[in-house]
């Protein structure tokens, strides 16, 4: 069971690094959105400086949603998810390994990548660790939201924007709880901690629920 | 030439295996009165049939007559409308787990090579039998182990789903249109393959347009 | 299916490349050799910016070689889709990398040059805007790269991308000056312009020709590479269906 486990995991990796695979463009997409913002609000640093954290949040919230329809649309087209479907791995384990591939191919180099593009935004060097740090505790449950909306429309043969419209509702908490922990950072009356815990603990919360659900959705498509 | 290969080859790794597994214990798969609607539209109704070790089944019947809905109901993804479908002698392993799949598609990832393709397969349905390397060499591909499956024809890629049958032991192999696509020495493979799996005991359910070649395999027709 | 004709341009193209390659290498060297000696010991500091102006050196001419590649690639795009040159898409898919590498060096030396002007590495400055712009498009180039898969199919969708993005390379320029003059004064940079002195002008000029000599050994080189990553891509599936048929005949022997 557990070399099922590493198997998929294993997979998914090899497939986000391969050409074509994506894993870089979400990170890309991530940059795109970060550089649009100060077209719209115009380039007046002290005010990207003070929303840079919200500019940053959003930006990989976007970026992980965006390529979330094909978590399991591409196994589904070729017929792999029939052999996940048959594997000796519950179908729970085998939503988490995929979950684990795309959270490492996305949202970890968004987290790790925040810092770099806090610098177009002007973040404040004492910003910079909790945006990633929340990043790196948030993303998780995006990777996993998402995953159950990825398993819904896993069967749909364009899903498209349908994946995002219907997770973003669902993602609202985490962006609440990650801009608000980062913004501790630049001053004001909370203390860091608190909205990060609560932010740790959506994401262990979105792990549980976001792969039963996933699951459940695998199982009964057709 | 493919089937002396892969008859060899199985004869090699029966006397490995021999230590582990004579050969699969008996099983009977089952299904009565078995009723298949699909988007309220009724498929077939009252299909009944048993299978046990050492039998194939050619499943025939015009196209949308139900042949791949009745694979689905088998793998688990479609649930009968009436009836039953029961496995007998596998304790409490679930059906699933005792098929082996070889769908319309063809179950492979474009950008990963044959080989790597065929040593996930193994990693994930477990029971591990022949290496990714052995089971292409029996399906005539060695020398394609290290090339993307995106590279392949359609034929080829055939063979590497079927290569698949041979990476993991699982009783049940359920083929749809396992011919599709292959020229005439690689179909005499594939029945080299089947002969070879019936003979360990193990059964083969496979729907199929055209004749399958495969001696002593009932045919079963669905469709209204 | 790919064919075997379809090498024997290329072929023409591997041996000529093969002897220009080492001038072009050669020449770059000696020239960013001089170059960087003339900037570092010669040239005098600038009376306002201090040392940081030496930054002046890499950063205009990776400014000029992200544009002229980019305008390589858009004639390159032509040459695929108008004149069907075999080695147009090849010239093209190389100089991607090229291009948005040197905007990247553009940026960065541009960040460097910022933190003792402006005291923050990035100021959304309507000519390092237009550049992270460019960059960004030469990102969407390589990307579709990536995910096409066939050279042939990938070859003329990335040169209609590539047509567009030129089209649309002015227009971004004018809005993003227009943008940003809504917003700021003008530019902090001074390049080039007639307050430049000699001193600073001739190391600048020579480091600009030797950048722009190494830019394109480097692009040979790379063109040199995706024609081989082809053949063998041609040949391996060659040699697949080869055997398969030989086994194939045996099998019917």
């Amino acid at each position: 069971m557990r070399r099922a486990f590493f198997a998929i995991l294993r997979r998914d990796l090899a497939l986000a690094t391969r050409a074509g695979g994506g894993g870089e463009l979400a990170l890309v997409f991530f940059l795109t959105l970060v550089v649009l913002v100060p077209f719209a609000l115009g380039p007046d640093l002290n005010l990207l400086s003070r929303i840079g954290p919200a500019i940053l949040w959003l930006g990989a919230l976007l970026a992980t949603l965006i390529g979330l329809d094909r978590l399991f649309q591409g196994d589904e087209e070729d017929g792999s998810l029939d052999l996940i479907r048959a594997s000796v791995l519950p179908l729970e384990l085998a939503v988490l390994a995929k979950g684990l591939a795309h959270w490492l191919t996305t949202g970890l180099p968004l987290a790790l990548c925040a810092p770099l593009l806090g610098l177009l935004v002007a973040l404040p060097a004492e910003a910079m660790l909790p945006v990633a740090a929340t990043l790196l505790a948030g993303t998780p449950a995006l990777s996993f939201i998402g995953a159950t909306g990825a398993a819904l429309t896993a069967s749909l043969k364009r899903g498209g924007l349908i994946v995002p419209v219907l997770v973003a509702p669902l993602t609202v908490p985490v962006l609440i709880f990650g801009v608000s922990a980062s913004n501790s950072a630049l001053g004001g009356t909370i203390p860091f901690l608190t909205p990060f815990l609560i932010l740790c603990a959506l994401s262990l919360a979105a792990i549980v629920i976001g792969t039963i659900a996933a699951a459940a959705a695998l199982r009964q498509a057709d | 030439m493919h089937e002396s290969c892969a008859a060899s080859l199985f004869g090699l790794r029966n006397n490995v295996l021999t230590l582990r597994h004579t050969s699969f214990p008996s099983l009977a798969l089952t299904a009565e009165t078995v009723t298949c609607r699909r988007g309220g539209r009724l498929v077939f109704e009252g299909l009944s049939f048993s299978l046990g070790n050492g039998e194939a089944i050619a499943l025939t019947g015009r196209n949308g007559a139900g042949k791949s809905s009745l694979i689905a109901m088998i793998c688990g993804r479609l649930l009968p409308a009436e009836g039953s479908l029961r496995i007998d002698g596998a304790g409490d392993v679930p059906l699933p787990e005792l098929i082996h799949l070889v769908g319309h598609r063809d179950g492979l990832k474009t950008a990963l090579s044959a080989g790597e393709n065929l040593a996930f397969a193994q990693g994930l349905l477990g029971e591990a039998a022949a290496s990714p390397e052995e089971a292409l060499t029996a399906v005539g591909l060695a020398h394609v182990a290290a090339l993307p499956v995106g590279y392949l024809s359609a034929g080829q890629r055939r063979r590497v789903a079927l290569a698949r049958l041979l990476v993991s032991r699982r009783p049940l192999w359920l083929l749809d249109e396992p011919a599709s696509a292959l020229d005439a020495s690689a179909q005499q493979m594939l029945i080299g393959l089947m002969q070879a799996h019936l003979v360990q005991g193990g059964a083969i359910i496979a729907a199929t347009h055209g004749p399958l070649g495969l001696d002593g395999a009932r045919e079963l027709r669905i469709g209204l | 299916m790919a064919s075997l004709t379809e090498l024997a341009n290329p072929t023409r193209f591997m041996r000529y490349s093969a002897v220009l390659l080492p001038w072009f290498a050669g020449a770059a060297l000696v020239l960013l050799a001089l170059g960087f000696y003339l900037a570092w010991f010669v040239a005098p500091a600038d009376y306002q910016q201090g040392e940081t102006i030496r930054i002046m050196f890499v950063h205009v001419p990776a400014a000029w070689l992200a544009l002229m590649f980019y305008t390589m690639m858009a004639v390159s795009a032509l040459g695929t889709l108008v004149w069907r040159h075999p080695l147009a898409d090849v010239a093209q898919k190389a100089a991607a990398p090229i291009g948005a590498a040197f905007s990247l060096i553009c940026l960065i030396t541009g960040a460097f040059w910022g933190k003792p002007m402006w005291g923050t590495y990035w100021v959304w400055d309507a000519r390092l805007t237009s550049v992270l712009v460019l960059f960004l498009i030469y990102l969407g180039i390589i990307a579709l790269w990536r995910t096409l898969d066939e050279p042939s199919r990938a070859g003329r969708a990335v040169a209609i991308l590539t047509l567009v993005g030129f089209v649309n390379v002015p227009i971004i320029k004018f809005s993003v000056d227009w943008w940003n003059t809504l917003h700021q004064p003008a530019s902090v940079f001074r390049m080039g312009g007639p307050t430049i002195d000699a001193s600073m002008l001739q190391p600048l000029l020579i480091l600009a020709v030797g950048f722009t000599l190494l830019a394109l050994a480097l692009h040979l080189v790379a063109m040199r590479a995706e024609i081989m990553r082809r053949r063998v891509r041609t040949l391996t599936i060659f040699e697949a269906e080869r055997l398969d048929r030989l086994a194939a005949q045996g099998a019917a022997a």
